[in-house]
């Protein structure tokens, strides 16, 4: 089994996504097997070969600097599901 | 003739001569699509905003008086898969954690449906951030095809994950839909439901306003009942978008007519290391049949080598979660969307994507966060990114010798709903044939082409030079022209 | 202060390293079209893209790369025709996307240098590492509610320029020379306002120590927050000493990212970055690898000004300037435009430099302001240092004319005119004073006379007081030593 369930806890962790015991154990082998299936990837011979950066064979494109704004602090803020005096809000962070 | 039956080149013929209104169309489409909620299809109807588009056009035409120029789709009513953000709609993209969401903002492809005159029938449903092959990963329930098994009452799967999209248009709810496609999403599904469904060149839709799964492979298309109308709607949908910085600028051709042009002389590429193991022996079958219809248009067959195939799946499965895992990271309970309180920050993150995301996202969240992460990025990503490169290269040495290349769509027809939901690869297995050219950004779509044993659709795929969905489609309207395929759901029959 | 700290057991030497995160100056922000004006009220600035929508993707401001590359060339360095946004993954509430697009494994533009001046008068070279362009943060908002952070988005997605340099420096003073000499280059360039109150320019510092005379790094400490020169030396200070401690006791010091107080002066452990970071960089997809041709480099090389080194360099040799006065002058570049409007080609350098130097920018000083703020136009100092050229006004009394013009911002012409203040020259009028004064003093003529030599100065001074100030010196010493002498 390539992962066990301390490493499923750590990349939870890493995605901020709660995952309990009983999940820890069932995802341990579920993504092991997916993975040990991604494995047959390392067969491949890429020696010498680039990388992929994009399929997109056109160069990457620039804006030009100018204002545009087309959305109110009220636009912004309507689908937040908490807010005071215009700012989004979330449980005090200690730093 | 009911007027859901109709295709969209006939509604729209229909509309221009004044002897069916927008507003007779799309109220026909509304009580097929209320009749056919037992699909689950829709995630959110707006009959109301259809009726009033529809109303506007007709009074604007008969203002005209019933004279002028049309706008390409005026009237048209089509279905929008909830991936494609509408303003003041709701938008979910199938997932409980967008529940309630209204962007303020339209997706560039649906804006270009209502400027050419489109009518919206609703947002219709798909798997969870469109991953999935089955449309059972929905938050909002799983959608149900409209076809049955001869002989089996089993409810089956449209395929996903524009599942939505390819029922309501083989269910006649809808004439036409949008799609998406990152790994076969639009062609898969197009194949299980018998109708067609085309995805472009990556680059060729923008995917400004589409809720991203992943980047560098997720590209819009369209779904009809015909290849003439999935080419007047793709050429509505596409177009370069200066705010999408990987949509290319190129015009846009004629892919109405080029539905048209004769297939005399083209070279139809036959991969050899499609013929996998286990392929069923009436895929098989139908495969050979289609190279038979393009040798008697006067094409001609030539065998072709994609040797990185059998590695595309995996290769997808690396890219595709590691592009998800970040693309989703802006899921997180402040913005919008889902909020699951916690005792402080970390605790209200963790909960609210435990519970905003179903199993198959976080799976597939899980994945990529691992395949990124420090140690394993060179071994996975890269390598993926290496391997992809071979299998974009495979595809591109392959078109020096061919036009086109044909292939099944999909392994299987639909298969019942339920099945291969506890095992992950199973279901990726769905994709074998479609993920190679979504890997190299290539333009690929399915016709339906004959029925397998128990009475249900089976596709074959086209795929075409990069840009060059012209050919895709004078292919693809010779396939269809030569299978003729009449079947219909059960549902319809009825 | 010296970097060297002696501690008990020997002397440690510091090692220092700084990043500079540099607000560009540009209208838009760095992928989206929001305005980038600093105070706005909170997410008023905030477009769909920087608050991570759904379906928003990043398009890249191309004068942001053009600013990034005159910075480049600014600083001597390689600009790389190939570079790569990539994403850096992290949760927090003010990174809405919850990833950072920033530049990693291919920056836009990699080495060279900047000269810093050491007290000692000498030169030192400090190495750029790299410069890359990235996506500001937004700004969390501890203190405004109990229980809540809130989050403002105005910020989020501007243009920043992170400047890397070497581990070169070895103390406090060296590294706020880099840093001023740093802000200096980016405003001359006008890709940075270099203002650090409002958070154009951020610092964290790299800081290790090691014995002093060897040679192998120490384990280094990150701080964070250090948000001027003042506490750029300060967090240096209290940071070595902190380290040198905990050696000398026998420990070792944790690779870490520590906070600077500043209520406190101190640097503390961050607790939320106690967990190992993992930050999976990758390619950015929804962008393509940025592209640069020579023709774009060559281009944004013609917009360069005369940065301040070969400025300073000029001011030497052309103008005859000592290095200290030309430093200060190409300190600020707009402190060398007036200087330089003062001269208008004609008048002394050296003279006009002092009147600048001593005066104005000391004036200036004394109130917290520089030359942008001075009350007297380069033209008006100009009109002083003519009156004084042409003898019509004395040195003392044209300092007398400069406080007036620094108070009412009146021209030395008016106040000389309407104060009479012209020197006098006629010789018959000093000789008069000077006859007045010598009456009246006879003893101490007398004195004078006996070979106190000293009460010569006396004299002159009596006689420059009867005439308020305004008789020329030179006359009145040349008919002095005359009628003194009997
Ligand atoms: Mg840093
Ligand atoms: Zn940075």
């Amino acid at each position: 089994m390539s992962l066990d369930a301390a490493a499923v806890a750590r990349i939870a962790r890493l995605a901020r996504i709660r995952v309990t015991d009983d999940e820890k154990t069932h995802l341990a082998s579920e993504l092991s097997q997916v993975m040990d299936w991604i494995d047959q990837l390392q067969s491949v011979d890429t020696d010498g070969v680039e990388p992929l950066t994009s399929v997109v064979g056109a160069r990457l494109k620039t804006r030009a600097d100018v204002v545009i704004l087309n959305v109110t602090r009220d636009d912004v803020l309507a689908n937040a599901p908490e807010g005071m005096a215009g700012f989004f809000t979330v449980p005090k962070v200690v730093e | 003739m009911s007027l859901t039956h109709l295709t969209i080149a006939e509604s729209l013929k229909k509309l221009g001569s004044g002897e069916i209104t927008s507003a007779e169309l799309t109220e026909a489409h509304l009580k097929a699509m209320e009749g056919a909620r037992a699909l689950n299809a829709f995630i959110v109807e707006t009959p109301e905003l259809a009726m009033d588009q529809a109303k506007a056009v007709d009074a604007k035409w008969s203002k005209a008086g019933g004279k002028g120029e049309r706008k390409p789709l005026e009237g048209l009513p089509l279905a929008i898969k909830d991936l494609f953000c509408t303003k003041g709609v709701q938008t979910t993209a199938g997932s409980k954690i967008l529940e309630g969401f209204i962007p303020h903002y339209e997706s560039t492809v649906t804006a270009n449906l209502w400027r050419d005159g489109a009518v919206m029938l609703g947002k219709v449903n798909l798997d969870e951030f469109a991953m999935g092959s089955s449309n059972m990963t929905s938050a909002f329930g799983p959608v149900e095809s409209p076809w049955k098994r001869r002989g089996d009452n089993r409810p089956l799967v449209p395929g996903g994950s524009s599942g939505g999209s390819a029922a309501a248009v083989a269910a006649r709810i809808a004439p036409g839909a949008t799609g998406t496609d990152t790994g076969g999403s639009i062609r898969q599904p197009a194949a299980f439901c018998g109708i067609v469904g085309v995805k472009p060149t990556y680059g060729r839709c923008s995917r400004w306003g589409v809720v991203a799964f992943a980047s560098s492979l997720d590209q819009a298309g369209a779904f009809a009942r015909t290849v003439e109308d999935t080419a007047i709607m793709l050429g509505s949908m596409a177009g370069y978008d200066p705010q999408d910085s990987t949509s290319v600028d190129v015009p846009v051709p004629d892919y109405r007519a080029a539905t048209g042009r004769s297939v005399k002389g083209l070279r139809i590429g036959i991969p050899k290391e499609y013929r996998v193991d286990g392929m069923p022996g009436e895929i098989d079958a139908l495969w050979r049949q289609g190279e038979q219809w393009f040798r008697d248009a006067g094409a001609e067959i030539v065998e072709i080598s994609l040797p990185h195939t059998q590695y595309a799946l995996a290769t997808y499965y690396i890219v595709a979660p590691a592009e998800c895992s970040s693309n989703l990271a802006r899921y997180d309970g402040v913005r919008y969307g889902l909020r699951v309180p916690g005792k402080d920050l970390t605790e209200q993150y963790e909960a609210t994507r435990a519970e905003g995301f179903g199993a198959e996202v976080k799976r597939r969240i899980l994945i990529g966060t691992y395949v990124l992460s420090a140690g394993y990025f060179d071994a996975y990503y890269i390598k993926a990114q290496k391997v992809r490169a071979l299998i974009a290269r495979d595809f591109s040495d392959a078109f020096k010798s061919c036009d086109l290349i044909l292939t099944p769509t999909a392994p299987s027809a639909a298969f019942a709903l339920g099945e291969k939901s506890d095992d992950p690869i199973a279901m990726y297995l769905n994709d074998v044939f479609t993920v190679p050219a979504s890997l190299a950004g290539l333009p690929g779509i399915s016709v339906p082409a004959g029925l397998d044993a128990g009475g249900l659709p089976l596709g074959l795929q086209l795929i075409g030079r990069p840009f060059d969905e012209e050919t895709v489609f004078a292919g693809a309207a010779a396939l269809e022209k030569a299978a003729a395929f009449s079947a219909v759901p059960q549902i319809i029959a009825a | 202060m010296s970097g060297i700290i002696e501690g008990t057991t020997g002397k440690w030497e510091m090692v220092i390293g700084l990043e500079v995160h540099a607000q560009v100056t540009a209208n838009s922000k760095l992928f989206s079209g929001a305005p980038t004006d600093f105070g706005g009220e909170p997410n008023t600035q905030v477009s769909l893209v920087d608050a991570a929508m759904p379906g928003m993707l990043p398009v890249l401001n191309g004068y942001c790369v053009e600013q990034a590359i005159k910075t480049g060339l600014g600083l001597g360095a390689q600009i790389n025709k190939l570079s790569v946004f990539e994403r850096k993954n992290y949760f927090y509430p003010d990174l809405p996307q919850g990833y950072q697009i920033s530049q990693y494994a291919h920056p836009i533009v990699g080495k060279g240098e900047i000269e810093i001046d050491l007290p000692d008068g000498s030169v030192k070279a400090i190495g750029v590492t790299r410069l890359h362009l990235e996506q500001d943060a937004g700004k969390s908002l501890h203190d405004q509610n109990p229980s809540k952070t809130f989050v403002d988005l105005n910020r989020s997605g501007q243009a920043l320029m992170e400047i890397v340099s070497e581990p070169d420096m070895r103390s406090a003073d060296e590294a706020a020379a880099y840093v001023r000499k740093l802000r200096t280059i980016l405003r001359y360039l006008g890709t940075c306002d270099g203002n650090m109150d409002e958070g154009s320019m951020r610092c964290d510092v790299n800081l290790s120590m090691r014995r002093a005379g060897t040679e192998k790094f120490g384990t280094r400490c990150e701080i964070k927050n250090v948000n001027s020169i003042r506490y750029v030396q300060a967090a240096i200070e209290f940071e070595a000493r902190r380290q040198v401690e905990v050696l000398e006791e026998g420990g070792t010091i944790a690779q870490e990212t520590r906070l600077w107080d500043p209520r406190r002066n101190e640097t503390r452990s961050m607790r939320s970055k106690e967990e190992a970071f993992d930050y999976r960089y990758f390619p950015d997809p929804d962008l393509l690898p940025l592209e640069l041709d020579d023709a774009q480099i060559a281009r944004v090389k013609t917009t360069l000004p005369e940065l301040p080194d070969t400025k300073k360099k000029r001011f030497i040799g052309e103008y005859g300037l000592p290095v200290y006065d030309a430093g200060v002058l190409v300190a600020e570049q707009s402190r060398a435009e007036f200087y330089e409007k003062v001269l208008a080609g004609k008048r002394d350098p050296k003279v006009a430099a002092n009147w600048l130097i001593t005066e104005l920018l000391g004036g200036l000083n004394k109130g917290g302001q520089d030359i942008d703020d001075s009350p007297i136009s380069a033209e008006a100092l100009g009109g002083l240092i003519d009156l004084l050229a042409d003898n019509t006004i004395n040195g003392r009394t044209a300092k007398d004319v400069f406080a007036e013009m620094f108070a009412t911002g009146k021209s030395a012409a008016a106040i000389v005119e309407e104060k009479g203040l012209r020197q006098v020259t006629d010789t018959g009028a000093i000789d008069a004073v000077i006859d007045a004064v010598i009456a009246q003093n006879q003893d101490k003529l007398a004195e004078y006379r006996a070979g106190k030599d000293k009460l010569f100065g006396f004299f002159v001074g009596q006689v420059m007081k009867e005439s308020g100030g305004k008789a020329n010196p030179a006359l009145v010493n040349q008919a002095l030593k005359v009628k003194l002498a009997g």
